[in-house]
């Protein structure tokens, strides 16, 4: 680990909103190639902090990225109903006018065929794609000036069971063959414990932080889920 | 007969340029699900109207002013919370309706509350063609950034749009395009000539392009062929132009996307 790059260091970060505690000491960082997830309760200030690493609220201690980064962000909280008229290639466009990079971003997202992406994908409405369609899409959209790294909040957020494993796989797939470091927000310690490298349990501080298979030990989860604990720790026994 | 003292090609011109603003800054009233502060927000301008003929000032300003002071309300509750307004505009609004009709001289009313597109000069047709060409000028500008945040306003703030002053010049936008529609179709309906054309266009629009095009294009038509039924059968053109807009709507409902 000695040699990896530090590309985030954080330091002593708290957050306030009218005097309302949201998060407070939280220190770690982040290697290049890392993959963190971020887990905690409904709540927790999950959402928050991603806010605060990225300046959008205001906060105290320290946030240091390693200069010259580009980081992509996908927030949980998108407005994309059936009803809205946009189209999957205007969405896009707002991000990348070159079709030719869009067609490349959404075929390393897994929709493979050329013909139907042009034809029928880039003109089709972004409301009536299926979740885990539209969740491919949004991942599209992150990759599309590539970053350094991704940030992503519950990227299986409305997903079936199922859905949920194909969009990690696809996350890990493009991590190994792009070098992203990932940043996620998650509700399922299945996915962290297969995917993350590291883990922050977050419930206004810091409950944990290290190697999941470590240190999501069932004190630590009972400190940040409560009863779930047990239930969580049980299905980690039985995937291993 | 010089053309640009004509009425009816005055009135054309006023009501078409009026008709392509509304339509085009409605097609984004609705994908920002305020269709209802759409239909309503021309209410607030009749107590402007009605001080601004009390106290002998251009009504345009009086209603522009009040507008002005609505937007500003509603821009400050889109920042406060992020639930939807909409019950409160709509008490907000038809106070002010009442409020209007109550101080409005009685010989005005009639005018202030239906529009009377007869009465325009040359000058409302040169205040009118400035006016719709910043709106579009400033659309064209804020396109981009609008449509992301409405799709994720947090999107949008980490691609370091500023959301908030974005918004604001859009309902700028809609308060001008709205001050000078009182004009055509007054109070009661100006609201209308705003989210109606608009309706109609999403129901054949699957894109955002499209959609913005088409809105803009009938709300040209709804006022082109409303000033012209109106002034071939003598009616009164407001309310004309407003079902002419209706017609197109249930018509696009045939063909819905």
């Amino acid at each position: 680990m000695a040699n990896q790059e530090t590309i985030l260091t954080v330091e002593n970060l708290g957050v306030k909103f009218d005097n309302n505690e949201i998060l407070r000491g939280l220190n770690f960082f982040v290697q290049k190639g890392d993959v963190l997830a971020i887990v905690g309760p409904n709540g927790a200030g999950k959402s928050v902090l991603f806010r605060a690493l990225l300046g959008l609220v205001p906060y105290t201690g320290k946030v240091q990225w390693s200069p010259k980064l580009k980081v992509s962000y996908v927030p949980q909280k998108f407005n994309i109903d059936r009803d809205l008229p946009l189209s999957v290639g205007e969405f896009l466009g707002f991000k990348e006018k070159n079709v030719a990079k869009i067609i490349g971003a959404l075929k390393s997202v897994g929709m493979t065929d050329e013909h139907h992406i042009e034809h029928h994908i880039l003109k089709e409405r972004l409301g009536w794609l299926s979740g885990g369609q539209i969740q491919r899409v949004l991942i599209a959209w992150s990759i599309l000036d590539n970053p350094d790294v991704l940030l992503f909040d519950e990227p299986t957020a409305g997903i079936d069971v199922g859905g949920e494993e194909t969009i990690y796989n696809l996350l890990k797939k493009l991590k190994d063959a792009r070098g992203f470091t990932i940043i996620l927000i998650s509700h399922d310690l299945n996915i962290v414990y297969k995917y993350a490298n590291n883990v922050i349990c977050v419930n206004k501080d810091m409950v944990c932080y290290g190697e999941p298979s470590i240190v999501l030990d069932p004190n630590s989860l009972a400190k940040l889920y409560g009863g779930e604990a047990s239930f969580y720790k049980h299905e980690h026994e039985h995937n291993q | 007969m010089n053309i640009i003292s004509n009425p009816l090609f005055l009135q054309l011109v006023v009501g078409i340029l009026i008709g392509l603003g509304a339509g085009y800054l409605g097609s984004f009233m609705i994908i920002k699900r305020m269709s209802l502060v759409g239909d309503v927000i021309s209410h607030v301008a009749l107590p402007g109207i009605a001080l601004a003929i009390i106290f002998n000032i251009n009504p345009f300003f009086g209603a522009f002013t009040a507008l002005l002071l609505a937007i500003i309300g509603i821009w400050y509750l889109e920042r406060k919370t992020e639930l939807p307004s909409e019950t409160l505009v709509g008490i907000f609004f038809a106070l002010s309706l009442a409020l209007g009709i109550l101080i409005t001289p009685e010989q005005e009313l009639l005018e202030a509350l239906f529009g009377d597109i007869t009465k325009i000069g040359p000058m409302d047709a040169l205040i009118t063609l400035v006016a719709t060409l910043l709106i579009f000028f400033t659309m064209f500008r804020i396109y981009r950034e609008l449509t992301i945040s409405v799709v994720s306003k947090q999107l949008a703030q980490s691609m370091g749009i500023n959301v908030s002053k974005i918004s604001f010049l859009f309902l700028l936008s809609v308060a001008i395009v709205v001050a000078l529609g009182l004009k055509v179709t007054g109070v009661f309906l100006m609201g209308a000539l705003v989210v109606v054309p608009a309706a109609a266009a999403k129901n054949i629009s699957i894109g955002l392009t499209s959609f913005t095009r088409f809105a803009a294009l009938f709300g040209g038509v709804s006022a082109l062929g409303g000033i012209l039924f109106a002034n071939y059968f003598n009616l009164h053109p407001g309310p004309i132009v407003v079902l002419t807009s209706g017609v197109l709507f249930i018509t696009t409902l045939l063909f819905r996307k």
